[in-house]
């Protein structure tokens, strides 16, 4: 959580795109985290009474399928911000006000 | 204190010093190696949560990929420290706030959780961790997802491609 929150801080406050981004992927890390900690925790008594049963096993498939999407969104963002840079030579993320016209 | 929890505490100071340190640090570089270390203790909290594939898959895919690419991008861009305009001091506090209660929230809506009181994670006990019992729930019970993530990553390789092609 204190990642989590540190992400969004770090999305909030800095105007380097990539640190913008890199604080989203902080943000994805954290809420995989969370989620096997808390399938940990809720299937624990299922666990404890008999170690070989699936239970749990949701939370761990829903972490790769966010790691898979997380990759695929990398790619294009950082081809995104390269083309930003391409076209305005620099990474602040308040050129793009310019879009709202 | 056991070693388990002294473990813990050891990578849990290391993922949250090394996520302000991504935050605080000017040059680009620096935060990019300061989140790798946060990726590194994340994958020592799965090897604790005794989830050793996704342990091992965010090493590879995140500290190995995902952060090549991120030194690619900002040493193709060549940037350094003094290129980066400073936002004003009050904006960075207002963001300070706003995330700080948005942790307060997250942190008392923990705490009072019924469902949680008095658990503890289990460290040690179940497989399901384990590669095997992954894969077997992968592929079957979860084969549509799977092929529509690579539905996905075909899109998103074609589309990474006509957005940096030059025109």
């Amino acid at each position: 959580m204190a990642l989590f929150s540190i992400g969004i801080i770090g999305v909030l406050t800095r105007r380097n795109a990539i640190i913008v981004f890199m604080c989203i992927e902080l943000m994805l890390n954290a809420v995989n985290l969370l989620l096997v900690a808390f399938s940990k925790v809720h299937y624990g008594a299922a666990l404890a009474g008999n170690p070989a049963t699936t239970a749990g096993v949701d939370g761990q498939l829903f972490v790769f399928f966010i790691m898979v999407v997380a990759a695929a969104e990398v790619s294009v963002g950082l081809a995104i911000i390269v083309m930003m840079y391409r076209n305005t030579h620099s990474v602040d993320v308040n050129f793009l006000n310019r879009l709202k016209n | 204190m056991s070693i388990v929890q002294l473990l813990f505490s050891f990578l849990s100071v290391l993922a949250i010093f090394g996520a302000i340190m991504v935050l605080v640090s000017k040059n680009p570089v620096h935060s990019v190696l300061w989140l790798i270390t946060v990726f590194f203790a994340i994958s020592g909290h799965y090897v604790l949560l005794n989830a050793q594939f996704l342990a091992i898959v965010n090493l590879i895919v995140y500290a190995g990929a995902i952060m090549v690419l991120f030194l690619f991008v900002i040493m193709l861009m060549n940037l350094n420290a003094e290129a980066e305009p400073r936002k004003h001091l009050w904006m960075k506090f207002a963001g300070v706030i706003a995330g700080g209660c948005f942790l307060m929230v997250l942190v008392s809506l923990i705490r009072q959780t019924t469902e949680l009181t008095g658990k503890t994670a289990l460290m040690k006990e179940g497989n399901i961790g384990l590669i095997k019992n992954l894969g077997k729930a992968l592929f079957s019970d979860y084969v549509v997802p799977f092929e529509i993530s690579s539905v996905l990553f075909l899109s998103a390789m074609v589309g990474a491609v006509v957005i940096g092609k030059k025109d």
